[in-house]
């Protein structure tokens, strides 16, 4: 078994929220390495309130034993992911299924004013005249929006 | 990681497990239906930062983040007394959590610059969530401001920042409903 079947074992796996997107799109996944029918995974979770840590967790577990290895999930509590970290790929899944797919991050944590401004776009029509309707919503790593143009309430991922 | 650093983040996790637990309780009965939704997804992040930072306080004592959250006794939490309060007057309620973002984000920007690497990767892991608390502690504080019953909240609120050791009955009145569940068990059950 090679690292690069378990890199494509687990981008088959969704994300529990929001599965249009694999567990590899999202950056979850730091590195693997593969040792005598073991396979280290070092995990990186998204928000750390996030319900969905146990079962990405879990299901990474149990595909990389459904291929005959043993698994070691390894969490790591650093500050090794941000919203940078999803890939071109996984961004277009987002924004194709009505997420708008977070802005990157600037040296300096977001602002409220960068929040009310207009710079984001709608998922829909790609119109900028949205705006923010609550900096929170239904997981913690979305805020709501909503868009002038094509009046259409949308999901803008948070930037961490 | 000695005594001393275990209690610092202890400290930190008591305040965000009991002020987690406090902000749920607008689930359902928020003023706003948009401000249901913010306090149940802070409440959320505050007590996942809670499970994250027990965790390392567990690992060095052998025990669980649940033994460490849920098995002391009420004394032995080392929160303030800001966030044992049950505050349900929304201009309180917005004051006690813009004074305790303004508060943490002090103490987090401390922490990021811990010798202890997995400290410092966790702070600021936690603060890049802690700012948008921030900006919707912001946000209403911007709204509210001049509202004599909204200032008048915050220099009631204020010196509870800094009391810790001693709680408010208030604690262990949470402290049993919260742990319920928990204790209607026999010791050792496995959850």
């Amino acid at each position: 078994m090679t690292e690069a079947q378990i890199w494509d074992a687990l981008a088959e796996i969704p994300d529990p929220e929001i599965p249009v997107i694999s567990l590899v799109d999202l950056g979850v996944v730091r590195e693997i390495e593969v040792q005598n029918g073991h396979v280290r995974v070092d995990f990186t979770p998204t928000f750390l309130g996030c319900p969905a840590l146990e079962v990405m967790r879990d299901a990474m577990a149990e595909r990389i034993r459904s291929l005959g290895a043993e698994p070691e999930i390894n969490v790591c509590l650093d500050d090794s992911w941000s919203t940078d970290r999803i890939t071109p790929a996984g961004r277009e899944k987002l924004r194709a299924s009505g997420f708008a797919p977070p802005a990157p991050r600037e040296a300096t944590a977001p602002t409220l004013v960068q929040l009310q401004s207009n710079a984001h776009r709608c998922p829909y029509c790609g119109s900028t005249d949205t705006r923010l309707e609550n900096i929170f919503g239904p997981t913690p790593c979305r805020s709501l929006r909503y868009c002038a143009t094509c009046r259409q309430p949308f999901e803008q991922f948070k930037t961490v | 990681m000695n005594e001393k650093v275990q209690n610092t983040l202890l400290e930190i996790a008591d305040d965000e497990l009991i002020l987690g637990w406090r902000d749920s309780e607008w689930t359902g009965i928020a003023p706003l239906l948009e401000e249901d939704v913010a306090f149940s997804s802070i409440a959320q992040n505050e007590i996942g930062h809670a499970r994250a930072l027990y965790e390392l306080v567990a690992r060095e004592r052998g025990i669980t983040a649940d033994e460490l959250a849920f098995d002391r006794t009420p004394d032995e939490y080392r929160c303030a007394q800001l966030v044992e309060l049950r505050l349900l007057d929304w201009e309180k309620t917005i004051a006690r959590h813009y004074l305790y973002e303004e508060a943490d984000a002090r103490r987090l920007e401390q922490l990021k610059t811990s010798d202890n690497a997995e400290i410092a990767g966790l702070a600021a892991k936690i603060d890049r969530e802690e700012a948008y608390h921030r900006m919707h502690a912001q946000m209403w504080h911007d709204r509210l401001h001049d509202e004599p019953r909204y200032v008048q909240a915050l220099s009631e609120l204020r010196p509870l920042l800094d009391k810790r050791g001693a709680h408010t009955p208030e604690l262990p009145e949470l402290w049993g409903e919260m742990t319920i569940v928990r204790r209607s068990q026999p010791a050792g059950t496995k959850w």
